[in-house]
This record gives structure tokens, C-alpha cells and sequence, in this order.
């Protein structure tokens, strides 16, 4: 009976290892926000460490989880067991195993103090530099002005960088926290109003690598996403020369239409849209929209970016994105008598379809 | 009391019946309110919850609105943390302690019906803005600026405020209590170093919250007025550094979660010796790592803060100290382990879910010795990796340990043993069904999966996971419910229960089952550790105190009576804070003032009104 007792509890204890195999097993990499797809060094870092972390866990839960096991097998009370011995502690024992987890950890801290300081100080402080600022509830993004006159280009919601080389963020805030989180590239970091934050990325592969605010935000906190895209530099160039051009007067009549409601009349987007080029459009309350019909989605990368889905944008933006600002505070869904018409709104988007 | 003559009616002698539970000073009944109070809290705790899980069921469901999501997770860790865990704990405290110490009642009886009556005002206060003026919706550690009046007009912020405001009174007026009871009122012979380890991780955690909750007191003032009166606190267009509000809310938050855990590891170490019939191993050991646990709690709490932007030193300390208290953590699991060793264990269910506590503790451990890697930590951080980890801790850790203790003393409380088979099958759904839920959480955490979203597009492949731990939560709702009808059927028709049921070691299991009114009838004096085990087994009588209380009988002895003022006191602070929600209409600004002045009355008669009347004669 004791055998038998001790065979089934080995067999216990064997189980136990196995047990952590399926835990990898059900995180899938392929996912667009997996952390265990890394494709940059500061998320490659991360995930060597999370593995190395992670393997210390499995073996300590191992050990410990196997003598729980064990004893509570082996020293179950049987009909008619005497008082066990009152043993009432063992001083060399109590001091081993509070020696041994304070290994386990120093073999996991050194590693962790390494990565800090390499995840935070960029390796190259003159590298290509971008400020990120977070709104309700989406991200604006400004680049040096390629002619190095100082300027900002300003965008939003699809981050462009060069392939293989560091990109140094600067990360504040408008309104409340944010949090900067591209899981495949790199860890987050938050956005603090009037607290300028640093970090820096790199993607080792192009492609496009999906972020999302990670920090609670409000109301639409769930909906203020973004996207990266990494190309090659010269791809990247040619991105922010067309960027940093300012937008071209529309020559077609519904998109000068377009235009005229934009920069006055019932709309009013101007109040809170910036257009370079344009002397009305100055706001600073939306994303900037030079050249919005070059991005590939809008609404923070909640949809995509297509005459349907642009017009449902502006005639019902609280469709796409319940409590978004520009429905909150945009007179024409408050005030009937500014209401767009369907012929408005089609100018609308024809003058949006214009700007790239 | 002739001198005051305010018209109320005259002091409560023997009341009974519902006016007898609003008088009271019992400690016994006391406990037993904090009890039923917390467990109907944390109930609308988990229906808040499954909401939540309802919605997050499937991908883009549209069950509820974000504004009523955000809601909805603010409520429920809110109520969990403040509601339903703390005052569980403040349940056994009340109940147990002066049973374990050998004393006939607290040490400030009226103190303890004030704490009681002013933790369900405060619980009201934030439960009642579901119904008016709604509910606070910016999680529960509040981040500024988005509690500001410019991001958050509403009054939900407010309830929430003053919730936490009279809720600290509350807590605060116990654990001074339970600090002055443990030091003052202990049996002859129970020196510090013989006190069960229930009743010192009580002390303890009395001793954090008495350093914690100031910090966050002063933290919601700000808050308050910034809201109130147009200050600057944490205004960060006039200045202010909004990081303020999360070094003084987690200076206060970190040592809270060890608020939650100690006295879960306090009835694990009772239960665990008892039902191995052998002494906690390593006794000092297992205190000083409890103590350690709780100082270095101090030390550890921007790792909550990995992300704001400290800089690599601040990251890189915080991280150090934070795998440092993994140490005493390990340490007390091992004496557990040890105190097994060799023994002789029987599984009846409060065994079990001690056992199951260490389980999940020892993952929910594991996970937060991820996190405090802080470099790794960048990508779980508010992530549901993190979700996972504060229910594996908070769940798995606290629940677990109280329901183990519910199971335990549930024969000391009621005289009835509560049904050992629907305790065992309440265990094992409670235990799969908790790693249903919650295990999955790891998964789309790493997955990229933040917390706090009211829905999720199936493109991000999060859909099954979040599936299996909707259906774990209505499962774990299930054997929550199975514990319910366990109680109730207990209660009223259980089995009779003997003194001592479990061959008890501390002096609780000395006195008949249930406790009678005076606790003692004769006050034990202590030789040892596990008192009433070398009772039984060594014979070393329990002695009474030389002195004379060896005549003590049921009869003769002075318990302290039944007083309003504690109840009044309460209910003042209850309008006045309810209505300093509204200062800004006059009747908001009436209750304000009318409620805090029938506070300050109350707390005057009271303070002299005497323990005994010395007109009434029992
Ligand atoms: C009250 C200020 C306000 C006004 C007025 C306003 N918007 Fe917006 N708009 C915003 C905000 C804020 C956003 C960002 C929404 C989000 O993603 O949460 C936005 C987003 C947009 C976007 C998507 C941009 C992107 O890249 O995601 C478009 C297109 C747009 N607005 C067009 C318009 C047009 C056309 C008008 C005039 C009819 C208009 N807006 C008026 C505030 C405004
Ligand atoms: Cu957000
Ligand atoms: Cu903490």
C-alpha cells in the first residue's frame, strides 16, 4: 500500500513539468499585438528576459508544487494514526530555504537590471527623433522637418519609420494618461501631461505592427489604437518629404465645395482641424489632416480609410467611436439648424479625398 | 446621564430583535455583521463582474456602453478591495481575536459598533451612485487627471471619494482598536511571542492600515478640493505633475494589498496546524517573515509605476525590493510545508481551501515575481497578464483563505457544523473554476490584451480565451452560490457542533460552541504556544487567573452595554458626507452640516455616557 502510495505521488510530481508546455502553447504568436512575436530589439529583450523569468517560475513551481504534492499524498491521516512528534521547527533548514528563493532571485534580478538601462537609454541619441502626443483618444505624431528648418511635420495615427534603425520617442500628453504600447516592438511607456517621457524602438523587419493605448483613458479608451509602419529609408524619405508638403487647392468643383464648408460655413471643421497650406484650418483640438487620405485608416485605426467609412464618419462619428470629441463638441450633431446635409457631407469627403 | 437632555430615547438595557443588532457592542454580533455585510457586498462585487465577462464574452458585443464599462470595473475592484475583503477580514478580527487573546470583548466595544456602522455608511455611499447620480468610472485607483472636474463633471468621482473618506474612519477607528485589544487584553501568559498567528497578522495588518490610510486620506482631500473649490492639486495645465497622485495613492495602494493578505495568512496558519495535528513550524519565523512582509511593503510601491517614466534607477531599486519580499513570502509557504511534514493530515474542507490557497498563492507569488521585473514588466503592465496576477493573489490568496476560515469557525460562530460534502464540492468548483476564469487571463495578457477595454475586434485573436473565462466566471458564480446554500442550510439545520470539532490548538476551541455571551467564563491563564492543545494532551490545566474570577460564573459577570451613540455617530458621518456631494445646493450644504453636527454630538454623549449605567442593575 505505501509503494503503490508513493508510485501514484511520483507519477503526481512527473505530471507536474509537463503542465507548463501548454502554457506556452496557448499564447499564439501570429496574434497582431503578441508579445511573443518580437521583431525589435527593445521587445526582443523583453521576451528573453520574460523566458528566462518564466523558466526560473516553471522550475521553482516545479520543486515547490512537487513536495506539496508530495507530502500532502504522503502524509495523509489514516484511521487510527497516533499524534504526529510536535517537532516545533529545524533552524538550519528555516535558513536554507530563505537562502534559496534569495538565489533564485539574484539569477533573475542581474539580468533585469541590465535590460532596464539598455530599454531605456537609447544607443543612439541623434538618431531619427519623434514626438508623440497623446489626445482623447488618439495620437498625434510630430517628425523634424526633413529640410531641417526646424519645423514639425505633424501627423497622427500611423507612425512611419526606417527599417533596422533607432527611432528616439519623446512622449507627452494633452489631456490625461496614455500609454505608448507597440507589443511587438516594445514595451510601453506611458504618457504624462507635462511629463516628457522617453523611449526608443527599432523594427528589425518591415511590415505594419499594431499598437493600442494601454493606459485607461476614458471613454473610448478601448477604441485609441495606432499603427506602425516600417519601411525602407527610402520609402520612409520619400513618406516625409509628401508629408511635410503643404495640401493642394482641390481643382475639382465638389471638393472646392468641399473645402469652402470645411473652412467655414455650417462645419466649422476647421475650428478644430489643421490643414497645412490652408490659412483657415488651424485647430489643434483634432488630428491633423494635410494629408489624411494617405493614411490607411482613421478614428485611431479603428476603421478603415474609404469614402463609406469616412462618410459615416462625419455624418455619425459616435457610430464608429462611442464619446469620441469631435461628436461631443462639434457643433453640427448638437445644433439642428447646422446640421450636414447628404450633398455636404459628399463634399466633404470628396475635399478629404483630395488631401494626400 | 442627567446633564444632557437631548430627547432621545433612554439607554438600551437588554434590547432584542433588530434594535438588539443596532446597539449592539458584542464584538461576536459586531463580527457577524461585518460578515453578512461584506459577503452581500462582495455579491454585487461578482454580479458587477459578470457583467463584464458577459460583454467581454465575444468579440465587438455591444451589452453594455463604454461609459457603464468603465463603471463597471471601477465598481467591482472598488467593492471587492474596500467592500467585501477588508471587511471579511475586519469580520474575523472582531469575531476571533479577543477569542484567541482570551479576553471577553475589545478593547472599545462602542468603537468597534462606531467602525461597523461607519463602514456601511461608506459602502452605501458608494453603492447608491448606481441609482443616483452615477457611478465612479476611473478604475479604482482613480489616476489624475482624469478625476479631475474637467474629464469627469459628474458626481461619480465624488461618491467615490467620500466612499473611501468615511470607509478610512472606519478603518481606521478598528485597527486602532484591534492594535489596543492584542497589546492590552490579552489572557495572563500570553506574551506577544505565544499569541496565535492569526492574531498577530491582525496586528500587523492594524499597524499598515493606521500608516496607510492617512496617505490616502490626504490624497482624496486634494482631490476633493480640486473639485470643490478649484484647486491645483493634480491639474497638470496649472502645473501640477499628475504622478503625485500615484506615488501617494500606491504608497498607500502597496501596503493595502498586504492589507488584504496578511490575515488570509493568518487563518491559513491556524488551519494548517490544526488539521495536521502538529504545531506551526518555525512559529517565530513564520512572524518575523509577517512583519518583514509588511515593512518592506513600504518600500516597493512605484511598481505599479514601472511605465510612468521614474528613469532606469528608480525602475531597477523598485524592482530589487520588490523580488526582495518574495523572500519572507517563500519563507511563510515553506513553514506551511513544514508544519505538514510528518504530520497527519486530515482534508475536511477548510484544509482544503487552505491548501488551494497555497496553490493559487504560490502561482499568483510567481507571476507577481514576473511583474516586478521591470523591464519585462513593460509589456504585461495593464495588461490582463495583470488582471490574472491581482485574482490569483486577491481570489486565490484572500478568498480563498476566508472561506477556508468561514469553514473553520463556522461551528464556533453558530454552534452547527456546516455540510462537509457540499463543502467538498464547493471546493473543487470553486478552485477549477476560479483557474478557468482566470488562468486565461495570462494568455491574452501576453497576448496583448490590455485591461480596462470595453470590447475588442476578433482580428487580435483574443476571442477564445475570453471566451473560457466568461464561462469560468458564471461557473465560479455557481460555486459561489453553492457556498451560499451551504451556509444557510448549516446555519439552520446543520449538524450540532461539540466545542472543540476539529481537536482545535488555540483557546478559542476551550469555550462551548456557540461562544457564549461572556466569551470566558473563566479568564484562561497561557503557559505556551497552542494553549488549549497542552491542555488536552499535556494536561497543563488552563488555569484560571489567581485573583478570585475562579468564582466567575455566567451571572456575575460585567459585559459593557448597548449604547446608540456609536449607530448615530455613524449615520451623521453617512448625510454629512452624502451630503457634501451636493455642497452646492443648499440642501446638499443642510445635510452636510446637519449630518457632521449629529456626528460630533453623538461622539460628545457618548464619551460620557459610562460602560455601565451605573442606575441599571443587571
Ligand atoms: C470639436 C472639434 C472637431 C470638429 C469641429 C471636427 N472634428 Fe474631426 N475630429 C476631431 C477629433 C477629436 C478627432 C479624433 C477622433 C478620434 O479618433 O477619437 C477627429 C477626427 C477626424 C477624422 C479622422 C482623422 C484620423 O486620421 O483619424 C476626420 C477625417 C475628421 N475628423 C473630419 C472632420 C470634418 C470633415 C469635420 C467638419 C465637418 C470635423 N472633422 C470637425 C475633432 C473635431
Ligand atoms: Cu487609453
Ligand atoms: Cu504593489
Amino acid at each position: 500500500m505505501n509503494s503503490s502510495r508513493r508510485r501514484s505521488t511520483r507519477l503526481w510530481a512527473a505530471l507536474l513539468p509537463i503542465l507548463a508546455i501548454p502554457l506556452l502553447a496557448a499564447c499564439y504568436p501570429d496574434n497582431p499585438q503578441s508579445t511573443f512575436d518580437a521583431v525589435g530589439p527593445v521587445a526582443k529583450s523583453q521576451l528573453n528576459l520574460f523566458y528566462w523569468i518564466f523558466w526560473a517560475a516553471v522550475f521553482v513551481f516545479v520543486v515547490v508544487g512537487g513536495i506539496l504534492m508530495w507530502i500532502t499524498l504522503r502524509f495523509r491521516r489514516k484511521p487510527g494514526d497516533p499524534d504526529p512528534a510536535q517537532t516545533h521547527g529545524n533552524t538550519p533548514l528555516e535558513i536554507g530555504w530563505t537562502i534559496a528563493p534569495a538565489l533564485v532571485l539574484v539569477v533573475i534580478a542581474v539580468p533585469t537590471v541590465l535590460t532596464i538601462f539598455d530599454n531605456l537609454n537609447s544607443p543612439d541619441p541623434d538618431a531619427l527623433t519623434i514626438d508623440v502626443v497623446g489626445h482623447q483618444w488618439w495620437f498625434e505624431f510630430r517628425y523634424p522637418h526633413p529640410d531641417g528648418n526646424g519645423d514639425a511635420v505633424v501627423t497622427a495615427n500611423e507612425l512611419h519609420i526606417p527599417v533596422g534603425e533607432v527611432v528616439n520617442v519623446n512622449l507627452d500628453s494633452k489631456d490625461v494618461l496614455h500609454s505608448f504600447w507597440i507589443p511587438k516592438l516594445a514595451g510601453k511607456v506611458d504618457l504624462v501631461p507635462g511629463n516628457e517621457n522617453f523611449m526608443w524602438i527599432q523594427a528589425d523587419e518591415p511590415g505594419e505592427y499594431l499598437g493600442q493605448c494601454a493606459e485607461f483613458c476614458g471613454e473610448a479608451h478601448a477604441l485609441m489604437k495606432f499603427r506602425v509602419v516600417a519601411e525602407s529609408r527610402s520609402e520612409f524619405d520619400a513618406w516625409l518629404t509628401a508629408e511635410a508638403a503643404p495640401a493642394q487647392d482641390p481643382v475639382d468643383p465638389l471638393a472646392q465645395q468641399g473645402k469652402a464648408l470645411f473652412e467655414g460655413g455650417k462645419a466649422q471643421c476647421w475650428s478644430c482641424h489643421t490643414v497645412a497650406g490652408s490659412s483657415k484650418s488651424r485647430g489643434q483640438t483634432g488630428p491633423d489632416l494635410t494629408h489624411v487620405w494617405n493614411r490607411g485608416h482613421i478614428a485611431a485605426g479603428v476603421i478603415e480609410n474609404n469614402q463609406r467609412n469616412l462618410r459615416q464618419w462625419i455624418e455619425d462619428p459616435q457610430s464608429i467611436k462611442q464619446g469620441t470629441i469631435m461628436f461631443r463638441d462639434a457643433k453640427i450633431y448638437s445644433d439642428p439648424e447646422r446640421k450636414l446635409t447628404d450633398a455636404d457631407v459628399a463634399a466633404l469627403v470628396a475635399y478629404l479625398q483630395t488631401l494626400k | 446621564m442627567t446633564t444632557l437632555s437631548i430627547p432621545v430615547p433612554s439607554r438600551p438595557v437588554h434590547p432584542t430583535g433588530v434594535w438588539g443588532w443596532i446597539t449592539t457592542i458584542d464584538h461576536k454580533r459586531i463580527g457577524i455583521l461585518y460578515g453578512v455585510t461584506a459577503f452581500i457586498m462582495f455579491i454585487t462585487g461578482g454580479l458587477e463582474a459578470l457583467y463584464m465577462r458577459a460583454q467581454l464574452a465575444r468579440p465587438d458585443q455591444e451589452l453594455v456602453s463604454p461609459e457603464v464599462f468603465n463603471q463597471l470595473f471601477t465598481m467591482h475592484a472598488t467593492t471587492m478591495i474596500f467592500l467585501a475583503i477588508m471587511p471579511m477580514g475586519a469580520a474575523f478580527f472582531n469575531y476571533i481575536i479577543p477569542l484567541q487573546i482570551g479576553a471577553r470583548d475589545v478593547a472599545f466595544p462602542r468603537l468597534n459598533a462606531f467602525s461597523y456602522w461607519t463602514f456601511l455608511g461608506g459602502a452605501l455611499i458608494l453603492k447608491l451612485s448606481w441609482f443616483f447620480g452615477g457611478a465612479p468610472n476611473a478604475g479604482w485607483f482613480g489616476y489624475a487627471p482624469i478625476t479631475g472636474i474637467q474629464y469627469n463633471p459628474g458626481h461619480g468621482i465624488d461618491f467615490w471619494a467620500m466612499s473611501l473618506q468615511v470607509l478610512g474612519i472606519a478603518s481606521l477607528a478598528a485597527a486602532f482598536n484591534f492594535i489596543v485589544t492584542i497589546i492590552n487584553m490579552r489572557a495572563p501568559g500570553m506574551s506577544l511571542m505565544r499569541m496565535p498567528l492569526f492574531t498577530w497578522m491582525t496586528l500587523i495588518t492594524s499597524f499598515l492600515l493606521v500608516l496607510a490610510f492617512p496617505v490616502i486620506t490626504v490624497a482624496l482631500i486634494e482631490l476633493m478640493f480640486d473639485r470643490f473649490f478649484g484647486m491645483n492639486f493634480f491639474v497638470p495645465a496649472k502645473g501640477a505633475n499628475p504622478l503625485l497622485w500615484q506615488h501617494l495613492f500606491w504608497i498607500f495602494g502597496h501596503p493595502e494589498v498586504y492589507i488584504l493578505i496578511l490575515p488570509a495568512m493568518g487563518i491559513v496558519s491556524e488551519i494548517i496546524p490544526t488539521f495536521s495535528k502538529k504545531p506551526l513550524f518555525g512559529y517565530p519565523v513564520v512572524v518575523l517573515s509577517g512583519a518583514v512582509i509588511g515593512f518592506m511593503g513600504w518600500m516597493v510601491w512605484s511598481h505599479h509605476m514601472f511605465t510612468v517614466g521614474l528613469g532606469p534607477v528608480a525602475n531597477s531599486v523598485f524592482a530589487l525590493t520588490t523580488m526582495a519580499i518574495a523572500v519572507p513570502t517563500g519563507v511563510k509557504i515553506f513553514n506551511w510545508m513544514g508544519t505538514m511534514w510528518g504530520g497527519s493530515i486530515s482534508f475536511k474542507t477548510p484544509m482544503l481551501f487552505a491548501l488551494g490557497f497555497i496553490w493559487l498563492f504560490i502561482i499568483g507569488g510567481l507571476s507577481g515575481v514576473m511583474h516586478s521585473s521591470a523591464a519585462s514588466d513593460a509589456q504585461q503592465q495593464d495588461t490582463y497578464f495583470v488582471v490574472a496576477h491581482i485574482h490569483y493573489v486577491l481570489f486565490g490568496g484572500s478568498i480563498m483563505a476566508l472561506l477556508a476560515g468561514t469553514y473553520y469557525w463556522f461551528p464556533k460562530v453558530t454552534g452547527r457544523m456546516m455540510n462537509e460534502t457540499l463543502g467538498k464540492i464547493n471546493f473543487w468548483l470553486v478552485f477549477i473554476s476560479m483557474n478557468i476564469t482566470f488562468f486565461p487571463m495570462h494568455f491574452i495578457g501576453l497576448d496583448g490584451m490590455p485591461r480596462r477595454i470595453y470590447r475588442y475586434s476578433s482580428e487580435y485573436g483574443w476571442d477564445f480565451w475570453n471566451l473560457v473565462a466568461s464561462i469560468g466566471a458564471f461557473a465560479l458564480a455557481f460555486a459561489i452560490l453553492v457556498f451560499m446554500i451551504n451556509v444557510i442550510r448549516s446555519a439552520m439545520k446543520g449538524e450540532k457542533a461539540s466545542a472543540d470539532p476539529w481537536d482545535g490548538r488555540t483557546l478559542e476551541w476551550s469555550i462551548p460552541s456557540p461562544t457564549p455571551e461572556y466569551n470566558f467564563a473563566q479568564i484562561p491563564t497561557v503557559r505556551g504556544i497552542d494553549p488549549f492543545w497542552a491542555q488536552k494532551r499535556e494536561r497543563v490545566p488552563v488555569a484560571p487567573v489567581a485573583g478570585g474570577s475562579g468564582e466567575d460564573d455566567a451571572h456575575s459577570i460585567h459585559l459593557p452595554q448597548p449604547s446608540y451613540w456609536p449607530f448615530l455617530a455613524s449615520i451623521g458621518l453617512f448625510i454629512g458626507a452624502y451630503g457634501l456631494v451636493y455642497y452646492q445646493s443648499i440642501v446638499g450644504m443642510t445635510a452636510g452640516i446637519l449630518g457632521l453636527a449629529l456626528t460630533i454630538v453623538s461622539v460628545y454623549a457618548w464619551s460620557f455616557e459610562p460602560v455601565n449605567d451605573p442606575e441599571e442593575e443587571h
